[in-house]
């Protein structure tokens, strides 16, 4: 289609080209990397969800022995269980149906990873998201009862695939979960105030 | 580069002539649609392309329309959504057509896939047209997900819930890129719009290329047949296929006639039975999202739900988002898991009719049984049925190579009405 040809008087260097065209592309690319990445950041929970997941308090007291409250901490049901002895005690005898008896892998703080999974025996603080896939289980206090069957020893049932927890949190093998419910920072600033969100590493929003 | 522009007819005069000097619209429709030459045998199975593409238009324009009512967020998206539905003019049909076309969308897309295990279509050298049909289909489910969450009720918050927390099971890098996925917490008002985002701008558009390329794809490798064997290798005197027949008119015909019947029975769907029984639109959806309170029995929608209960028969949480991921993944490997010496089912031995029978039955058991509760027997099966969807694709190289298939035929096989 050209109609004038103009021929080069001149040889080009070509490996002065390819070494120009790979720095050029290689500064490109890094400099586009840079680009990205207040994008990828902007997807962080940002301030505000930050300061909306502050700590939160409760007066475990006001529980009656054998009853559970519901408190929010960053968007996720904190369940409060205020054990009885009786329930303490349901805890034992039923490690071999645990799929994780003594919460090695499971996620909890250090103070809670105990034969109880809590500080103090009498309060459990679990967040009631299911290991599995973030569905609330539904509290299955009475042991033995006849919709979970003989062996039961009291804890919480997932509605969504059915895993099942005993009154530790810890998850029963069958269950599709494979770890044990998550115990979230907390602490006892004094005597049965419950503060989840601070702990001896966690102070507070961030 | 491109075919030399068909020579017979005289350069077009006036404004054509003028338009055609500076935008090919005539090269562009012969090339595309006048001189695309497809195998003259096609069946039934030929009309879910078409319905596909008409089901994305349809989905465009009426998401279109409702983005015009709708408002994302945590205080504002349900009312929105009721607001379309009571008050807003003929709201409640946009609402439906859209709601309607998401599932006819995935009717069409499943009978389409079917099609091509059918008749061997993905096989080479067709590849590259599969990966970019199972590309469309993996947007398409993100899309659909992502659509789902916007009305924010019940089943739209816990089944984010749930498909975004399969991300924590990632080793490693998973609770962190939770966190990251939703902006919050828990799935939250930031997780909602940038949901919204996507799926209004980001994966639209996305779509469209896949589609483009998909399209530009089957173009240069042209139409398999359901015989299997290639048009292009019997040729006529005029460099054309002897068997085959330009796309327009006689395909863009029968393709309208297509569509007329889509309509029909599409238009029953949202006029008489929007919701269809709980499959299309859950009952849970119509309660606002409650962070508090899980319903009784979280099932995705139906065109998830095969994967659904494969995540749920494995007892290993990991292991269930990995096979659930596989059972997907599995797809983009058949072109190169297929030894069958011939294409279409019409001549492949008959244990290769069997195995696509059985995955068939599999992979609708399993989208029962994921809208079922994970109880009882209903694992049993799922289990069964997981077993079996995946020796489908593991055994292909076996049993693909096994039997005596029937002599192909060099031209296709066609009737004359």
């Amino acid at each position: 289609m050209a109609e004038n040809v103009v021929v080069g008087d001149g040889e080009v260097d070509q490996s002065r080209r390819k070494f120009l065209t790979t720095a050029t592309v290689a500064t490109g690319a890094v400099g586009a990397a840079f680009v990205a990445v207040p994008f990828i950041e902007s997807w962080a929970p940002s301030e505000r969800a930050k300061a909306a997941g502050a700590p939160v308090e409760m007066d475990v007291s006001k529980i009656d022995p054998g009853q559970m409250a519901i408190v929010t901490w960053r968007r996720q049901p904190i369940y409060v269980v205020r054990r009885t002895p009786e329930m303490v005690g349901q805890l034992k005898g039923h490690d071999d149906l645990l799929k994780d008896k003594d919460s090695a892998d499971s996620d909890q703080p250090d103070y809670a990873k105990n034969e109880y999974r809590a500080r103090l025996p009498e309060v459990l603080v679990l967040i009631g998201t299911c290991t599995h896939l973030g569905c609330l289980p539904k509290q299955r206090f009475e042991a033995h009862s006849a919709e979970m069957g003989a062996y039961w020893p009291g804890g919480f049932f997932c509605p969504c695939h059915g895993s099942r927890f005993d009154l530790a949190g810890r998850v029963f093998n069958g269950s599709p979960a494979s770890l044990n419910l998550r115990i979230p920072p907390y602490s006892f600033p004094s005597s049965l105030k419950l503060v989840v969100g601070v702990d001896e590493t966690h102070q507070g929003a961030a | 580069m491109a075919a030399a522009p068909q020579s017979t007819t005289p350069p077009r005069k006036g404004f054509l002539g003028w338009l055609n000097k500076r935008l090919p619209v005539d090269e562009f429709i012969s090339s595309q649609l006048t001189g695309y030459y497809a195998p003259k045998n096609f069946n039934i199975w030929y009309f879910f392309g078409s319905l596909a593409l008409l089901v994305l238009v349809l989905q465009l324009a009426t998401g279109i329309f409702l983005t015009m009512f709708y408002k994302p967020g945590e205080l504002t998206s349900f009312d929105s959504v009721e607001y379309i539905m009571r008050e807003v003019n003929y709201g409640w049909l946009i609402r439906y057509l859209h709601s309607t076309g998401a599932s006819a969308f995935f009717i069409v897309v499943y009978l389409h896939m079917f099609r091509a295990f059918l008749y061997g279509s993905y096989r080479a050298p067709r590849e590259l047209l599969w990966i970019f049909g199972m590309l469309v289909y993996l947007a398409l489910m993100a899309e659909a997900f992502m659509g789902y969450v916007l009305p924010w009720g019940n089943m739209s918050f816990w089944g984010a819930q749930v498909i975004v927390n399969l991300f924590s099971t990632i080793p490693a890098i998973g609770p962190p890129l939770v966190e990251w996925i939703r902006g919050d917490y828990g799935i939250a008002d930031s997780t909602l719009n940038r949901f919204f985002s996507l799926h209004v701008v980001a994966v639209p558009l996305g779509l469209l290329l896949l589609v483009m390329l998909h399209l530009v794809a089957l173009r240069q490798t042209g139409s398999n047949n359901p015989d299997g064997i290639e048009i292009k290798k019997t040729l006529g005197s005029d460099g054309h296929p002897v068997d085959g027949i330009p796309f327009h008119p006689y395909y863009t015909v029968k393709d309208v006639f297509g569509v007329g019947v889509f309509f029909v029975l599409f238009t029953i769907v949202v006029f008489f039975v929007p919701t269809f029984g709980g499959l299309f639109l859950e009952g849970p959806n119509f309660e606002p999202a409650n962070p508090m309170s899980t319903p009784e029995h979280i099932a995705p929608v139906w065109y998830f739900t095969p994967y659904y209960a494969i995540l749920r028969a494995v007892p290993n949480q990991r292991m269930g988002a990995l096979l659930m991921g596989l059972a997907v993944f599995a797809f983009f490997l058949v072109p190169w898991l297929d030894k069958s010496p011939v294409k279409s089912i019409r001549y492949k031995a008959f244990i290769s009719k069997v195995a696509l029978g059985i995955f068939a039955v599999s992979f609708i058991a399993l989208g029962y049984l994921g809208l079922e509760p994970a109880e009882g027997l209903y694992v049993a099966l799922a289990r069964i049925f997981t077993v079996l969807y995946f020796l489908f694709f593991i055994l292909m190289p076996i049993y693909s190579r096994m039997g005596t298939p029937k002599p192909e035929p060099t031209r296709v096989t066609y009737h004359a009405h």
